[in-house]
């Protein structure tokens, strides 16, 4: 296949595709980079490390334009250059790929594609020449993608190739990926690499980002690492191990990746049986014991997500019973689920689980008034201490409490949304994908966490499609597929990553 | 809140208070200008000056116009001259005309006449400006009138307390339209709510409870019946909001045509006036402080739904609902109850809101209201509250409220014609938010 993109000829001579120097940025009270040196050379993958809150999404905004760094400078190709907004950053080449994709739902692939840079022919639309354009362009990249349908009834993985699709028509040079595979199945993420190759041959520079270390090996040409702000490391993938890698994110050695834990499973507690929902969902049962932590696991779209939605009260079921403790309950909401004693981390904080736009405290609160309330008055003190308490414990990383969770990164949002479910004191609690888009010293904070939950004899009920995960957290895992249950492992201990995607396409 | 706020975000917060107090600003410069005491301050100050001038037995002749507080004013001043030991030959109230006569009495009568004591504007009537050639035997009485002073006739306590009185029903109205709009709703109906409610009080206090000799116990009952009936029509507005997820622009554009029509059936098209004269008490009646009743019932409305906005539970449950509804939900929060309570509120209050109209007009009428709901939605937007939901706050409401007021009462103050004020509001709405957003993007990041 060829692609459209510039020749740019590959020679050491040349200035660097893209060179950042002295880079620094402050928000109020945040230095959020330090003095940051980047280098992506044309034809290259590299792959942009850290922490979350370790200046990734900062330095990776004031390439593509939507932030103007306060010292340093950008160049291309030897070129210095000075982007007041993302339209200028487009114009020079760049294109960025966020983690939320800037598609308009309701549009169509090829009207996506050129929203901005509409082919016209005399002040119509020249759709059928747009159409065509797209439609050799996609069978270039060898895929395939519906052209006609609006783009929210695309999948994550098409809709990221038509975000792809649309840097490369605008003869982008540098393509800046942010967590390209957080959502995508590894099939797709297979896919995906074979088409980063491709455009990498092509002399394209490839700025990826990810917490996804196996990954990272399979891609990266060269890795920068950054923490708090400044670089720590700039080596070729060669010269570097998964172990030293995470030790230079986090600043210190890593001993082992899961806590051990030695809990003694109980009766069981909570039991749903005949769980149904239209095709989603087609008669799921299981028990979760006292002290355990489930998995449940499986491809995404097999339905795991959906039977958590029905335990928790989230979606009517049309069938099913469920029981705690051997009671029946009757939950026809979350708010039943949660009287009840369950609990929900869903998938999607920023949709679901939090008001980003609200303060820290407020979000905190939200399911907890109850408790602090008198008489329908909500005790401010009270709240602000038991906050405190959940901060210090968890460590997360604020400025103020009164401020927007929304200005929180990625793992620290993470924490304030288990912060008000563990405030909430829940029996069973529901994670669902724990640790979506957080970094590897944040992860093992919410892993030792699950771990003091079921040492106190909680249960815990976990949904993960990082299959590592799963075999290092679980005490026993179910595999769904297709709305049921497909298999079950109990010996966690000597199962396999194989064996799981074994059952998981039944 | 237990942290102490910064003064820009302060501002960012209340910015509006300070359009309001520049607004305040320029309308006293602009109407600043001769003043006299009346009523009972210029009484006050002219029996002062009379026992000065004439410490013993002074032989006075009181005369006020028929202007507003004059009669007040003339009642005073014979009062206390008489408990001073004055004589107060007699007090006339009305025209020139009347003060020639009561002169030409006083002269028939053969006495003499030690003072004059007029209010400013009698004082200066012509029968007095030759009084010594024209009645040469009373002798020469001083002239004895208020003194005038200079202060802006905006910045005049019954001016400032109009206002009040003016902005009451849509400030009330306004409170719910916050609650509303916070749960990133609308409510269209208002403003036929309010006329409904008037014409539902007015239709009960004349057809059930013995129009024009109405006990009281009937006239709460009416007003009671309204407000409840218009918390109905809200409570349906939610209800085909909650279950059947219906645009709440749509249920509510539909209540509005309803509600309109409603009242237009229950009236007969027609002015429903054959009310007892007490039922103004609610809407012209000042009984504490002298302040008007109806903008005490707004003041204690306002701090009870600044309580429940940052205190209650409920307030809280408010804005998590506007904020993200579906975050709220799967946290416990009863959305649809909350959405619920929204909109019950919203047409209590204008249910309330007609009740008081029908009070400050002593009638009720299904033209009542006609455009209010967009007067309203404009109060709660100038006050800095979000459509989209999720922010906003009762005070700045309350402020955007009198922001337009005080617009409205400036230009009738300096004589702008009511054309010409539609477009000056028009054009304030859009810059006062306007400022809002530009002040939000240099100090709110």
């Amino acid at each position: 296949m060829s692609l459209p993109s510039p020749s740019v000829p590959l020679s050491s001579t040349n200035p660097p595709l893209l060179a950042l120097t002295g880079i620094v940025k402050s928000f109020p009270g945040v230095r959020a980079l330090r003095g940051v040196d980047l280098q992506l050379n044309a034809g290259e993958v590299l792959a942009v490390l850290g922490e979350n809150g370790a200046g990734k999404s900062t330095l990776m905004k004031i390439i593509g334009g939507a932030h103007a760094a306060d010292a340093g400078t950008l160049a291309i190709d030897g070129q210095q250059q000075r982007f007041q907004s993302p339209q200028e950053a487009r114009a020079a080449g760049v294109a960025v790929i966020y983690q939320e994709f800037n598609l308009v739902p309701a549009l169509t692939a090829v009207e996506n594609i050129f929203l901005g840079q509409e082919e016209t022919t005399g002040g119509f639309l020249a759709r059928s020449q747009e159409r065509e354009q797209v439609s050799a362009l996609f069978q270039r990249m060898g895929v395939e993608v519906d052209l006609d349908a609006p783009c929210r009834r695309l999948s994550t993985a098409q809709q990221q190739l038509v975000e792809i699709a649309k840097a490369l028509i605008h003869k982008a040079r540098i393509l800046v990926m942010d967590e390209p595979t957080a959502a995508l199945t590894s099939h797709e993420v297979e896919k995906l690499f074979i088409l980063m190759r491709e455009l990498r041959r092509q002399g394209m520079g490839i700025l990826y980002i990810s917490h996804r270390l196996e990954e990272v090996f399979t891609i990266a040409d060269r890795v920068t690492i950054l923490r708090d702000g400044g670089n720590v490391s700039d080596c070729p993938i060669h010269a570097i191990t998964r172990d030293q890698m995470i030790e230079r994110m986090v600043g210190r050695p890593l001993d082992q990746e899961f806590p051990s834990r030695h809990v003694k499973r109980g009766g069981p507690r909570l039991e749903a049986s005949g769980l149904r929902r239209g095709k989603a969902v087609q008669g799921v049962s299981f028990q979760v014991h006292q002290g355990e932590i489930l998995a449940l696991t499986g491809l995404v779209g097999a339905g795991r997500t959906e039977t958590v939605r029905l335990l928790f009260g989230a979606d009517a079921r049309d069938a099913g019973e469920i029981r705690l403790d051997g009671q029946v309950l009757d939950i026809r909401s979350p708010r039943d689920a949660i009287e009840a004693g369950i609990g929900l981390l869903t998938e999607d904080r920023k949709l679901q689980g939090l008001v980003l736009r609200h303060p820290i405290r407020e979000n905190f609160g939200l399911p907890n008034l109850r408790r602090w309330c008198r008489r329908g008055f909500v005790q401010h003190r009270r709240e602000r201490a038991e906050l405190d308490r959940y901060i210090a414990a968890l460590r997360i990383r604020l400025s103020n409490p009164e401020e927007r969770v929304g200005n929180l990164s990625g793992g620290n949002q993470q924490k304030v949304v288990l912060a008000k479910w563990l405030a909430r004191d829940c029996e069973v609690l529901i994670f669902d994908e724990p640790t979506r888009g957080i970094d590897v010293g944040a992860k093992y904070e919410i892993y030792l966490l699950m771990n003091e939950l079921v040492a106190a004899g909680k249960s815990i009920l976990m949904i993960s499609s990082e299959l590592p995960e799963v075999l290092g957290m679980a005490d026993r895992i179910l595999v769904l597929h297709e709305g049921r249950i497909t298999g079950e492992i109990t010996d966690v201990a000597h199962a396999t990553q194989e064996q799981i995607l074994q059952l998981a396409h039944a | 809140m237990p942290e102490p706020m910064k003064p820009a975000r302060w501002l960012a917060d209340y910015g509006m208070i300070l359009v309001l107090v520049l607004l305040c600003a320029f309308f006293s410069a602009v109407t600043y200008s001769e003043q006299s005491p009346t009523g009972e301050a210029a009484a006050g100050q002219v029996v002062e000056a009379v026992l000065k001038a004439v410490p013993n037995g002074a032989r006075v002749l009181v005369v006020a116009s028929d202007q507003p507080g004059d009669a007040v004013f003339a009642a005073r001043v014979e009062r206390d001259l008489k408990a001073a030991g004055a004589q107060v030959l007699a007090s006339v109230t009305g025209e020139p005309r009347n003060a020639r006569e009561a002169l030409q009495k006083i002269q028939a009568a053969g006495g003499s006449l030690n003072a004059v004591a007029a209010t400013r504007v009698a004082g200066g009537w012509r029968v007095f400006t030759d009084l010594a050639s024209d009645f040469p035997s009373l002798g020469s009485p001083r002239m004895i009138t208020p003194a005038s002073y200079r202060w802006p006739h905006f910045l005049k306590s019954e001016n400032l307390l109009n206002i009040a009185n003016q902005i009451a029903v849509i400030a009330i109205v306004a409170i719910g339209m916050t609650l509303v709009i916070i749960t990133g709703g609308i409510d269209l109906s208002v403003g036929s709510l309010i006329a409904l409610s008037a014409v539902l009080a007015a239709g009960f206090i004349r057809d059930r409870a013995g129009g024009v000799s109405a006990s009281t116990g009937g006239m709460v009952l009416g007003c009671l019946l309204a407000i409840l009936v218009c918390g109905a029509v809200g409570g349906f507005s939610g209800l085909m909001i909650t279950r059947f997820a219906i645009p709440p622009f749509i249920v509510t554009l539909a209540m509005m045509l309803v509600g309109s029509g409603l009242a237009y059936i229950l009236a007969q098209g027609q002015s429903i006036y054959q009310i007892p004269d007490s039922f103004v008490w609610l809407g012209r009646g000042a009984d504490l402080f002298g302040l008007p009743n109806a903008v005490v019932l707004l003041l204690v409305l306002y701090a009870l739904a600044q309580v429940l906005m940052s205190r209650m539970k409920l307030g809280r449950y408010l804005y998590a609902v506007g904020g993200n509804a579906e975050a709220a939900r799967l946290s416990g929060v009863p959305v649809r109850r909350v959405l619920l309570f929204a909109y019950v509120a919203s047409g209590l209050l204008a249910g309330l809101g007609g009740v008081i109209m029908a009070s400050q007009l002593k009638s009720g009428s299904p033209t009542y209201g006609n455009m209010y709901e967009l007067y309203v939605i404009a109060a709660v937007v100038v006050g800095g509250t979000s459509l989209s939901g999720g922010e906003g706050r009762m005070l700045g409401t309350l402020t955007g409220a009198f922001t337009i007021a005080v617009i409205q009462n400036g230009m009738n103050l300096t004589n702008v014609e009511s054309y010409t004020q539609k477009v000056v509001l028009g054009l304030v709405i859009l810059g006062a938010v306007l400022l809002d957003k530009l002040r939000q993007g240099r100090w709110a990041r």
